[in-house]
């Protein structure tokens, strides 16, 4: 229904941020997705979080995949320039976008066939390299656009909507990530948007590779008795186990439950980012016992969420590379340009 | 038996992958430069690391040629194991020279060709240390040994020496221990110099030796440059390098010490070109090199930047064909592949530099045009132009030199309009204007490769999808009339040679430029020869077909390839472009070209 437009005009009672924007200015485009969709809870949950950390617009670079997920950057931040590209390349094109300009924020959307299946090696590589960026996997365990079939997130035994068992072993995106040394893993539900939130806000702010995976039920081909990304089996199984509760470094922290249950991480702008862990073993600044405790619940058949693991001091891939803090895009070419006399020089030593 | 042969003649050098060679023989190559004496030196190597045949041809040409000849005037035959099939190539009344410490058996002889024995393995046990200088120092004392030959001016030699090893005097001096052993054994063993020898001239001054990939990469340093992402791959790696090297020694910022560049090598060539358009779509300038393997890789991204309208540079240095082919020997054999890169109706923008002087010049024009047009341009270069030593003159830079970067509106145009609309053909030309990222919401739009409307929204409607790809064939138009106009060659001072004419691309210019005159010389009248230097091509390739009945199209791949793409997109009559293919993974050479044109005229003219 991409024909409708949505009516412009906001409701003057409509509250505004820190710069006088209402939420409707981080809309986007009417969402073209089935009814009840979970991606579309979660571009809710993304445009209350812009909006609340009053991040201009046209400051945010919005990049997807191919698939259902990655369609959503259309139907966000309307002012925002977006790149949907090749199916599971997202990571490329927001590497190289990074590295042209590192003073933009980037958010990427993706889903389990475009980051856990084809694009399995991007997905690695951009964690590798932690470029600056939040990255979603809007995790349904299914191909929507081709109607059905399993993704590499299928839990094992799960079941298709005509029936067949899926017989291999998942690819569980968050122990991936945490392996692969991701300084920020979290892992959400797109029907929990209270929560969703703050992760996303916290995600916003980390500098480096921020991963959300967050279960978003495919309401079409996977939301039936058998599967395990439904709804159903998603509220039935899950475990919040920390979380986030993110603090603007101006705004003041009142503490509201026993300083006891936090454990607090300054941001690189100042920003604080709690940990409010409903199981008070849990330690999301390490990464080994982390990994543990999610592979122990996996077995139980449980969906760990929240805010899982986070590195203290992150270093994105530009303070890595040493690039000037200017974004390379808006370089002058007098300043790259080293000119004739230079040249002259260089080529002295080849003769 | 042998003519005297003073500066015009070929050294090959046959060694060992892995033994030092390659020092010693561009020393050897250097010497005969700095003498004032025009030299190329071409490198034949192994896919290899260590213990594969490797050769080193030097072609020394006191007219400027600086192609291969297709002949071998003095072989040094360091390589048992080649050493049969090197004497064999070497020209009737050559010479070969080879390390006589351990006599060979069953030495094939040739009653036409001198053979020069030296001890040097024998000379470099007795004289050095470590087992490393042993094997180093053979290859330094055969060259001393050709500076006797040769008369190579022994001053020349040591300077270049001193100047090498300036951080290092012990081994400078251990070097030239090395060559005066070479040096003293010729001398008292053979008549020395050969006839075949060298004379200081005065023709090199004002040129540099220096080689593609080199000035490539420089070349995208001037051009303003800054983002770039690769995989490796041979023979491509060495730009990259070249670009990486030029940044850390010209873009740091001379206050913070930080990178006024940024270089990421990839996990694959899917993922490089994916960074280049990132970056590219959001304004810096970004390239990618690769080889043919590479560009199959990048199809698909390639396909999208040509769809979705973003600029990107991308230098394909081809080496030989199919699969992984030969990776370290030459061909022409992308052309199609790249023309046409991706899936669909996609085309895309070549252009062919013909040595390192143009990889150099068309680095600029290459980001030039991917930002004038908002699409891909691939610069078609070759293992021969990148990877080996050409005398070239010395490039020039006009400093009044601005990029040109295309349509992009700024912030306050953008606030000066209405509203913006990505894919309009505003001014006629089929180029629409853009924005980038972080400007302003005004200019805020959805890249997509999905089929999009003129506005830039996602569409499934047949004739709003029709209005955009018939504009991008509209654009292509624009495009050839933006790239390179080819280079004619005639020279109106001779006698034409009537109907016939030579057409070509790249680096086939020195051996068809060498061949023109030889064939003058064998009594042919002057043979008119254009060069082509992009794909779309320029309204002058038909006009200049045109004039001639038959058109010697020479290229370096099976397939005809330039041929095939002349006839698909400038319709000629194929019977009019006469094939003529070289493409056996060694540099075309004139002697290939002479012989190949002298028969295809013979047929034309009896037919």
């Amino acid at each position: 229904m991409s024909f409708l437009k949505k009516p412009n005009i906001a409701h003057p009672g409509l509250p505004k941020n820190e710069i006088g924007l209402t939420i409707r200015d981080y809309e986007g485009a009417m969402s073209t997705l089935c009814a009840g969709c979970g991606h579309d809870s979660i571009s809710s949950a993304i445009m209350q979080a812009y909006f609340e950390l009053s991040v201009e617009p046209h400051r945010v670079a919005k990049v997807s995949g191919i698939g259902c997920s990655s369609k959503t950057p259309t139907y966000f931040l309307g002012g925002a320039h977006g790149f949907n590209s090749v199916h599971g390349r997202m990571p490329s094109i927001a590497t190289g976008a990074n590295a042209a300009n590192r003073e933009l924020n980037y958010i990427g959307v993706s889903g389990d066939g475009d980051s856990l299946s084809i694009g399995l090696g991007q997905f690695g590589h951009a964690i590798r390299r932690n470029i600056n960026m939040m990255y979603l996997i809007e995790n349904n365990g299914v191909y929507g656009l081709t109607k059905g079939q399993f993704s590499a997130s299928a839990d094992r035994g799960s079941t298709a909507k005509k029936g067949d068992a899926n017989p291999y072993s998942p690819i569980d995106p968050v122990l991936l990530a945490i392996s692969l040394g991701c300084t920020f893993v979290g892992r959400g539900f797109s029907g929990d948007k209270e929560h969703l939130v703050p992760m996303l806000k916290s995600a916003i702010k980390h500098e480096g590779f921020a991963l959300l995976d967050i279960i978003s039920p495919c309401v079409t081909f996977n939301d039936h008795e058998g599967s395990t990304k439904s709804y159903a089996h998603t509220r039935a199984n899950l475990r919040e186990t920390v979380y986030a509760d993110f603090t603007e470094h101006h705004e003041e922290i009142i503490a509201q439950v026993d300083p006891g249950e936090y454990k607090k991480i300054t941001m690189h702008d100042g920003s604080r980012v709690g940990f409010k862990r409903v199981d008070e073993s849990y330690d999301p600044t390490n990464r080994v016992s982390a990994i543990s405790y999610i592979e122990e619940h996996r077995a139980k058949g449980e969906v760990v969420t929240g805010l899982l693991y986070m590195e203290e001091s992150s270093s994105e891939m530009h303070s890595v590379l040493g690039s000037n803090k200017q974004a390379m895009a808006t370089l002058p070419y007098n300043q790259l340009n080293p000119g004739s006399e230079t040249l002259a020089r260089i080529q002295a030593r080849w003769r | 038996m042998t003519a005297s042969k003073l500066n015009d003649f070929v050294i090959k050098l046959a060694n060992v992958n892995g033994t030092g060679s390659a020092s010693a023989n561009g020393m050897l190559m250097k010497s005969i430069f700095r003498m004032g004496i025009p030299v190329t030196g071409k490198n034949f190597f192994p896919s290899n690391i260590q213990g594969l045949p490797t050769w080193y041809e030097i072609r020394v040409s006191k007219d400027g040629y600086l192609c291969r000849s297709g002949k071998v005037d003095f072989m040094v035959a360091m390589n048992a194991e080649t050493y049969n099939a090197d004497l064999a190539e070497v020209d009737s009344g050559g010479y070969l020279m080879y390390d006589s410490t351990w006599p060979r058996k069953n030495l094939q002889e040739r009653s036409d060709v001198t053979v020069l024995g030296i001890p040097l393995s024998d000379m470099c046990n007795k004289a050095f240390e470590s087992a490393r200088a042993k094997v180093l120092m053979k290859n330094v004392a055969y060259v001393g040994a050709l500076v006797a030959l040769l008369d190579i001016d022994m001053s020349v030699v040591e300077n270049l020496l001193k100047e090498t090893f300036s951080s290092k005097p012990h081994l400078a001096d251990a070097n030239m221990q090395a060559i005066r052993m070479g040096y003293d054994y010729a001398t008292e063993h053979f008549d020395c110099p050969l006839p075949l020898k060298l004379a200081p001239m005065d023709a090199t001054s004002g040129h540099v030796i220096v080689d593609g990939n080199t000035t490539a990469g420089l070349g995208a340093v001037y051009a303003g440059a800054t983002v770039t992402s690769w995989y490796p791959i041979t023979p491509s790696t060495s730009l990259i390098d070249a670009f990486s090297l030029f940044c850390q020694q010209l873009r740091k910022d001379p206050e913070t010490g930080e990178n006024n560049y940024c270089v990421i090598q990839a996990e694959d060539e899917l993922s490089a070109i994916g960074m280049v358009l990132g970056a590219n779509w959001n304004g810096a300038r970004a390239f990618t090199a690769t080889s043919g393997p590479g560009v199959s890789l990048m199809s698909e991204f390639l396909g999208l930047a040509y769809y979705a309208e973003i600029p990107a540079v991308l230098y394909d240095v081809q080496r030989v064909s199919p699969s992984t082919g030969m990776p370290t020997r030459t061909q022409q054999c992308d052309i199609v592949s790249a023309a046409y890169a991706s899936h669909g109706d996609t085309k895309q923008v070549l252009l062919f530099p013909s040595d390192p002087t143009d990889c150099f010049h068309m680095s600029q024009v290459a980001f030039d045009l991917a930002e004038r047009l908002q699409t891909p341009v691939i610069v078609l270069t070759d293992l021969d132009i990148g990877m080996n030593d050409w005398m070239i003159p010395e490039i020039k830079w006009d400093d009044s030199y601005q990029p040109d970067r295309g349509k992009v509106y700024d912030a306050k145009q953008l606030k000066d309009m209405d509203a913006f609309y990505r894919y309009l053909d505003v001014d006629g030309d089929a180029i629409p204007w853009r924005t980038l990222p972080g400007v302003d919401s005004k200019g805020a739009y959805f890249v997509r490769g999905s089929g999009h409307n003129k506005f830039g929204g996602y569409t499934e409607k047949s004739d709003e999808y029709k209005d955009v790809v018939d504009r991008l064939r509209r654009k292509f138009d624009t495009a050839a009339t933006l790239v390179p106009a080819p280079i004619l060659n005639i020279d109106s001072t001779k006698p034409r040679e009537k109907g016939y004419a030579l057409l070509s691309i790249g680096s086939c210019d020195g051996a068809i430029r060498e061949a023109r005159d030889r064939l003058q010389q064998d009594g042919h009248g002057n043979l008119d020869y254009m060069r082509v230097q992009a794909f779309p091509f320029h309204k002058d390739v038909a006009e200049f077909i045109s004039q001639y009945e038959q058109v010697f199209v020479i290229e370096q791949n099976r397939d005809a390839q330039l041929r095939q793409l002349l006839t698909v997109e400038l319709e000629i009559d194929p019977q009019r472009l006469i094939p003529l293919l070289s493409y056996d993974g060694m540099p075309v050479s004139s002697n290939f070209i002479v012989e190949g044109v002298s028969k295809l005229m013979k047929q034309g003219h009896a037919a």
